[in-house]
Formats: structure tokens, C-alpha cells, sequence
């Protein structure tokens, strides 16, 4: 299949890991940011196939893992309302929140659906004008441009029954908490090619000029990551620090500006809390005063529910890369994708579940 | 003495996670999977049912016979390629094709919504009517009942079939065993996106059409050529090629290695999982049949399956091994090896 194929051919990935195994001297710590390149490292059995000296740390960027679990209670909250129609991305209907999760409410006669696009929210509130239709708004750079697409239709098509519960994270925050964090191990980024596509790559020059590190925007196919992989180590290797763009076919440095555009019209930065992580200053997007009318956490009263996480769950550490998913007690026994008892497990992004349901070999 | 009462003293699924049916436990994965072994199990369990196989095999006098049951509840009930009727007696068909029998009877029964188009529901029976006739197999029994406006979901079948065994057939999960090949007998995936694609909310244009079939007489090819060689039949249908593997290899006690290259693909097939994020392994087949078979025999059994039409793009996908018994391992494209779990949860709700 064009476009794909090209980008999973065994005698590429051979030659690739022949040249990371021919260029490192030591041992390096490379982290993939984004859930999407962690689940393709291990679907394909990348991190079995690399010389021993690389150790690939998987990094915050599935969105569903870092969603608050206050904000999955006050999504459940909502949910359970007889007069809404809760709209989801389909990973995030089995996110456990403190008690339960959407699959529960609506075994329990919430209406609860799985869509593909907010903009299908929106259709749902048209068609149903005496419903509350409100739309679970999570993710990274990459979902914020639709999600701020559908509040504005919404508005200018004057409903009064859409709302968005957001979440919305940023990736540059986060990466600058990992490197300035005591404990970090990270030596070199991957960076998410999917959030460069919408953002550009600027953001993060001075974040490599800063921390002395070399950040490459990857892909996500197999040799995508190879790729990417071995830029950053022979960055590594020669002492360099520095931007690359591994993903050029879909990545330029200044991004897509439409969807900038779109995204600053909606939504405003704020300090956002990350789930396993805390509270990172200016992290997140937050919807604009003049748009507080979208804003489920208001229409909805629930600004007063909140939450804390089972002690037994170490997402903070695999989501920091201080520990691999297999390093935790739960892991495999009392912690599975049928009871979950973080995020990283639910999502077929998150880094216990991408080890639960491909790495086990090892 | 009063009989043993299992369920109530606790139900033996814990209360604290699921205390309500969900959809995933009809999935055909591990949810589906824990049911059936933790409740069901627990109350009917026999020695015949313990099997689980597609359908029972039972000693009668002067031979042995395959009875199966199938419910269908297919989501829209018309769909490119079949609808609900024709995928209720394909189905049975199958599952008594899959026990090495010869399909001989079927019965019906429908739970019907009322307000129901009759112009519908005679689209459904007689498109059941001309499957049954077209693979020779009578419906010779049925029942029908009708419940109230909203209790129900427009149309709901139940088929059931009895088939014979010939001599010399021995069909069963416990009979893998290291070295056998496994042949998946056309491209994997077709049904589940097809269903999807007519989907309310999830709607995308696609030349896709179910691959809904009666498998029997391809199954009666393979078994004519290669008679006790073929040890184990299954239409990988709910939760897909993965989880028919996972059942069979833990029946089994044996491990699988799959080659991710070789499994039979069509691009439309994997231009939807690609941009749905589904895996293509976990996704529903309605005709198609995995046939383990012994080494010796290989050859031999995909010559039998290709030369079926409903068996041109037939391939060996893999083989099982004396290694990790229980666990399906997959060599990626790229040369990587990945464990291929059991589905946890549902990627597709309701597509059989």
C-alpha cells in the first residue's frame, strides 16, 4: 500500500539498525514523545531489535493517560445526566475514573457515544435540540484545531445545546519539565512528527539550545523511527545539539497556520495538571472567556468534584520515564487492559498497554 | 440433600469491576472469554461443552454428529454483502462446518420488535430461505416472538444446526500440535470494516462487501484431501484471527508463530484499520476458515482451499510451535517479533 509499505521494509530496518549498531560508542536514553510512535516501537518489536546500549523511554504524549482523574470523574458526572448525550474519542470510554468509567454510565442508561470527530458532536446537537450534547475534548496540538473548529460552528451556528470538556495539553511544557527535572535520564527527543504538523518545529529550538539537547521531529512508521532514531544518536555521538526534521514529508518549521490560527481564536494557554505528573505551568489550552458559554465544567456545575489516584499506580514514573511498565507490582496481575488501574493501560497508546498487549515476549 | 446452588453463593465475576453486562462481553475477547468460563462454565460445565469448540461433538449410535447455536443481532440488520438472515445460517452452517461434519438440518428462531417493517422482515427470511436452499441444508424447525416497541432492536435470529461426521475425521482445538501449518483461506478483516462502513456516525464510501458464505463445502475439499491430517477447523469470526488463535493455543497448550507478511490483506481492508486504528487480526471474518493442519499434508490442504472459490487467496499465515504454549507470537514486517494477545474490551460493537 503506497505510503506505508515503503515505510515497513524489513531490508530498510535492517540497514538502519546496522548504522545505529555501527554508530554508538555508549549508552544513550532517547525518549518518543508521542503515545502513537511508542505503540509502533513495540507492535513492531523495534525496542527488541536495538543494540543494548539504547534505551527508549516512552514518553507523556498519549493524551488519554495524562487526562486528569478529577476531569474523568466530572466527565462521568456529566455523563450520567439524563439530559446529555456524552460524545467521546473512543479511547477515553474506558479510562477509569476514581469509581467507574463511561462504559459503566452508559451500561447504566447514559447515552454515551464513540465519534470520530467533534465535528460529529456538533451534528448530534443539531439533530437533537432538546439534548445536552457534550463532547470529551482531550488531546495534544494535534486534536486541538478540529476541537476549536467544532466550538466554533457551534457558535456560529447559534446552538445553545454544545459543550466541550477540555483537557487540551501542550508538548513543549511537558518536554522542558522532563529535562529540568533532578531525576531525568532523558539524553535526546524524539518529537511527535503528528503535533509539528499543526505547531511547526520552532517551539522547540530554544528547548534544545537550553538543555543542550538534540530533538528530532519523527514519524511513525517503522523506519520513520529508525530514522529518527538514528539522527538523534549520531547527534549524540558527535556532541551536537539542535532541531532536525526527520518527518519532512508532512512537518515544515513553521507548521500549519491555519490551524494555528484557529487554535488561538478558541483557546487560551493556562497551567494545565497532568495526570501521573502534576501541574506544569502554561501546559494546556483552556476555551476563551468569550467562548465560556462551550464550557461543560460551567454549564455543567462540576467544578467542585475532585479526585485522587489509586497509590498502587506508578503512571507518574512510566509517564516521566523513570520506570518501564514491566518495573511496576501491579503490572500484568492486578493491572490489565480489562482492569486498568491507570491510564497507561487503557489507551492503545499508553506505554503499559502497548507492553501488555505486544511486549510480553521479552 | 438439596442440589448444589453455584451461583448463589457468589457470582464468581467480581462485583466491583462489571456489576452490569457490558457490551465488551459479548466481543468475543477476553471479556466474552471470562463470561463464558467463569459463569457459564461454572453451571453447565461437561465434558463436551469444556471443549469450546465452534459446536458439540457428540457419539450417537452408529456415528458421531456436530450440533452448534448461533444469535445473531447484526447492526444495521441490511448490510453490503448479506444481511442479518443470510449471516444467520452462514454462520451456523459454519460452526458445524468447523467441527468436520457435514451440515445436514437448521432451525430458526426470530425475536421480533413490534413495528417492524413486514417488507423487512420478508427481505431477511427469504434472503435465510435461499442460503439454506443454495447450500441444500433445510430450515426444519423454528419459533417466533414478538416483544414490545423498544425491547428489542428491530430483528434478532437464532440458528442452530445438526451436521454429520464422516469416519476418519477427527476435528478438534485440543489436536494442534508443533509443526502443524496454519492456512487462513482468503483476506482476513473484510466483514468487520464492510459492517463499519454503513455504521451510523462512522459512515465511509467503500466498494467493501461482507464476506458472509456458507464454508462447508470448502471445508469438505480440505477434508476430502487431507482426511485426519487436518487437526483443527475455525471461522475466526468475533474478535477475529487473534482470538480464535489465543482459544485454540490455550485448548492446546501449544504456542503459534504468525507471519505478519504473509496474512492476506486487501488495501481497502487496511487503508480503513489504518485510519481507524484498528488491528486488521482483531477484526471479524464471516467466510473465512483457519485449517491447522500436519506438516506432511500442508501442501496438499492450501491446493484444496485455493481451489475453491471461496479459497483463491488462501495462504499459510504461520505455524504452531512447542515454545510459549498459550501465546501467539507475530513476526513484524519490519523482523520484530509481537506478542498477538486476546482482544481485551471490543473494537467493534455488535458486528454479528
Amino acid at each position: 500500500m503506497k505510503y506505508i509499505d515503503e515505510y515497513r521494509d524489513e531490508a530498510e530496518a535492517k540497514r538502519y539498525l546496522s548504522a545505529i549498531a555501527a554508530t554508538v560508542t555508549k549508552s544513550w536514553n532517547l525518549m518518543e514523545i508521542c503515545g502513537g510512535q511508542t505503540h509502533t516501537v513495540v507492535k513492531a518489536g523495534i525496542h527488541e531489535m536495538l543494540p543494548d546500549q539504547v534505551t527508549l523511554v516512552h514518553g507523556p504524549g498519549c493524551p488519554v493517560c495524562v487526562t486528569p482523574l478529577e476531569l474523568i470523574d466530572k466527565a462521568l458526572a456529566i455523563a450520567a445526566r439524563p439530559e446529555v448525550v456524552f460524545a467521546s474519542f473512543g479511547d477515553m470510554i474506558r479510562v477509569p475514573g476514581s469509581k467507574q468509567d463511561l462504559l459503566t454510565v452508559k451500561a447504566a442508561g447514559g447515552d454515551v457515544r464513540v465519534v470520530y470527530s467533534p465535528l460529529d458532536a456538533v451534528k448530534i446537537a443539531v439533530a437533537n435540540p432538546g439534548r445536552q450534547v457534550v463532547f470529551f475534548a482531550v488531546g495534544f496540538e494535534t486534536t486541538a484545531p478540529a476541537n476549536a473548529m467544532a466550538v466554533l460552528w457551534a457558535r456560529d451556528l447559534g446552538l445553545d445545546n454544545f459543550s466541550i470538556l477540555s483537557s487540551h495539553v501542550l508538548v513543549p511544557p511537558a518536554m522542558e519539565a522532563i529535562l529540568g527535572s533532578p531525576d531525568n535520564l532523558v539524553q535526546g527527543f524524539l518529537a511527535a512528527g503528528h503535533v509539528c504538523a499543526v505547531m511547526g518545529y520552532w517551539e522547540y529550538e530554544p528547548i534544545a539550545a537550553k538543555y543542550k539537547v538534540p530533538i528530532v521531529v519523527t514519524g511513525f512508521e517503522p523506519l520513520d523511527l529508525l530514522q529518527g532514531m538514528m539522527m538523534t544518536l549520531a547527534a549524540l555521538e558527535q556532541g551536537r545539539h539542535g532541531v532536525e526534521n526527520q518527518y519532512s514529508r508532512a512537518v515544515t518549521r513553521d507548521g500549519n497556520k491555519g490551524a494555528q490560527e484557529m487554535i488561538s481564536r478558541v483557546f487560551q494557554v493556562q497551567d494545565r495538571a497532568w495526570r501521573g505528573i502534576g501541574e506544569i505551568p502554561q501546559s494546556g489550552l483552556g476555551l476563551r472567556d468569550e467562548f465560556e458559554a462551550f464550557d461543560a465544567e460551567r454549564r455543567f456545575d462540576v467544578e467542585g468534584i475532585s479526585a485522587e489516584e489509586s497509590p498502587e499506580c506508578i503512571a507518574g514514573e512510566i509517564l516521566r520515564g523513570l520506570k518501564k511498565p514491566h518495573e511496576c507490582s501491579a503490572f500484568g496481575t492486578r493491572c490489565t487492559p480489562d482492569r486498568p488501574l491507570g491510564a497507561p493501560m487503557v489507551s492503545s497508546e499508553g506505554a503499559c498497554a502497548a507492553y501488555y498487549q505486544y511486549g510480553r515476549a521479552g | 440433600m438439596s442440589e448444589p446452588d453455584f451461583l448463589a453463593a457468589s457470582c464468581p465475576i467480581p462485583l466491583d469491576e462489571y456489576p452490569t453486562v457490558q457490551l465488551a462481553h459479548g466481543g468475543g475477547g477476553r471479556f466474552s472469554h471470562r463470561l463464558i468460563s467463569d459463569m457459564f462454565l461454572t453451571a453447565f460445565g461437561n465434558p463436551v461443552l469444556d471443549l469450546l469448540h465452534d459446536g458439540a461433538v457428540l457419539e450417537v449410535e452408529g456415528g458421531r454428529i456436530a450440533f452448534s447455536t448461533d444469535s445473531f443481532v447484526v447492526k444495521p440488520m441490511f448490510f453490503p454483502g448479506g444481511n442479518i438472515g443470510s449471516l444467520a445460517v452462514h454462520g451456523t452452517l459454519n460452526d458445524v462446518a468447523m467441527c468436520g461434519a457435514h451440515p445436514l438440518v437448521l432451525s430458526a428462531g426470530f425475536i421480533l420488535e413490534e413495528g417492524l417493517p413486514m417488507e423487512d422482515l420478508w427481505a431477511v427470511v427469504e434472503s435465510m430461505g435461499r442460503a439454506a436452499e443454495a447450500a441444500g441444508v433445510p430450515i426444519v424447525t423454528g419459533d417466533t416472538k414478538v416483544v414490545d416497541r423498544g425491547s428489542g432492536d428491530g430483528i434478532y435470529v437464532n440458528t442452530s444446526g445438526i451436521g454429520v461426521i464422516p469416519e476418519g475425521i477427527d476435528i478438534s482445538p485440543v489436536r494442534a500440535r508443533p509443526g502443524d501449518k496454519i492456512i487462513v483461506s482468503g483476506q482476513v478483516a473484510v466483514h468487520g470494516i464492510a459492517i463499519m462502513s454503513v455504521r451510523e456516525g462512522l459512515e465511509f464510501e467503500t466498494a467493501l462487501e461482507s464476506d458472509t458464505a456458507d464454508l462447508s463445502p470448502l471445508v469438505a475439499r480440505v477434508l476430502d484431501s487431507c482426511g485426519d491430517g487436518v487437526h483443527v477447523l475455525r471461522d475466526p469470526t468475533r474478535g477475529g484471527v487473534a482470538s480464535a488463535l489465543n482459544e485454540i493455543a490455550t485448548s492446546a497448550g501449544v504456542g503459534v508463530l504468525l507471519d505478519e507478511r504473509a496474512v492476506p490483506l486487501g488495501d481497502e481492508v487496511r487503508g480503513a484499520c489504518e485510519i481507524l486504528g484498528f488491528d486488521p487480526l482483531y477484526v471479524a471474518n464471516e467466510g473465512k476458515v483457519l485449517v491447522f493442519v500436519a506438516p506432511q499434508c500442508a501442501d496438499e490442504a492450501l491446493r484444496a482451499v485455493r481451489s475453491h472459490p471461496l479459497g483463491e487467496d488462501a495462504a499459510v499465515i504461520g505455524e504452531v510451535v512447542d515454545e510459549h504454549p498459550g501465546r501467539i507470537d507475530m513476526r513484524s514486517r519490519v523482523g520484530g517479533i509481537r506478542v498477538v494477545d486476546m482482544l481485551s474490551g471490543e473494537q467493534l460493537p455488535r458486528i454479528c
